[in-house]
């Protein structure tokens, strides 16, 4: 397992991404999945970026691990603000036309959407959410 | 890292990311758009060598379909299959005119 520790904020999401990829990339995750992963780290890191912390900053805690049979990444976010289970959140409508549509709300449908599995829990002032996806080719 | 491209001829601008559209580079093409809004009648976003979007960049393409809505034409070109898939679970491949080879 990899893990790295950051102050939550939307400039480090670069480095988080690149973490990220540096450990796909040793374990031959075919790119079209890799970017997916990527976009699912940029939505989860700036949501803690962004939201966490309200009065002030902190840290943000992104952990890393390639399971086998099948070929598994799970990645895992970890951050000491506010209790926030995404899971929760109302789904946007993409039915909607563009005048329609509201702004916000995109991001976490995007990640349920496109990773394996998705999962909350708040334990010890700690918001642990983790992500997966079957990274076979 | 994201590079922008542009060419403008007239009414007609063309956009050319390259690299990510996401949360900490979406707010430069953001500002190139509002930089060319005026007169433009049509906008077309050459995506070849786009990596990804996220929703940030999402939120962009969106605002911009919105004024084109008003003043011309928008249309998203050469998407890799990631950025397909993108848009079809969002929905933003009805909202948007994605024109394929």
């Amino acid at each position: 397992m990899k893990e790295i520790t950051m102050e939550a904020v939307v400039a480090n999401i670069e480095k988080m991404t690149a973490f990220v990829d540096e450990v796909l990339e040793e374990a031959g995750c075919p790119l079209k999945k890799q970017l997916q992963i990527d976009v699912a780290v940029d939505e989860i890191f700036s949501n803690i970026s962004k939201y966490a912390y309200p009065e002030g900053t902190g840290t943000a805690t992104l952990q890393v691990e390639i399971t086998e049979d099948p070929r598994t990444a799970e990645v895992t976010f970890i951050d000491s603000g506010i209790p926030f289970d995404p899971m929760k959140e109302m789904e946007p409508d993409v039915t909607l036309s563009a005048e329609e549509r509201k702004i916000g709300g995109l991001g976490i449908y995007l990640v349920k959407k496109t990773m394996d599995g998705m999962s909350y829990e708040y334990v010890d002032g700690k918001n642990i959410l983790r992500i997966c996806k079957n990274i076979d080719e | 890292m994201l590079k922008i491209g542009t060419e403008r001829n007239d009414g007609k601008l063309t956009v050319t990311p390259e690299g990510r559209l996401d949360t900490t580079t979406s707010p430069e093409l953001e500002a190139v758009l509002k930089d060319n809004y005026e007169g433009l009648q049509e906008l077309v976003f050459d995506m070849a060598a786009l990596e990804y979007i996220s929703s940030a960049g999402l939120r962009v393409l969106l605002a911009a379909q919105r004024v084109m809505n008003k003043q011309g034409t928008m249309v998203v070109r050469n998407i890799n299959e990631a950025i397909e898939e993108i848009f079809e679970v969002t929905g933003f491949s009805e909202i948007l005119t994605v024109e394929k080879e």
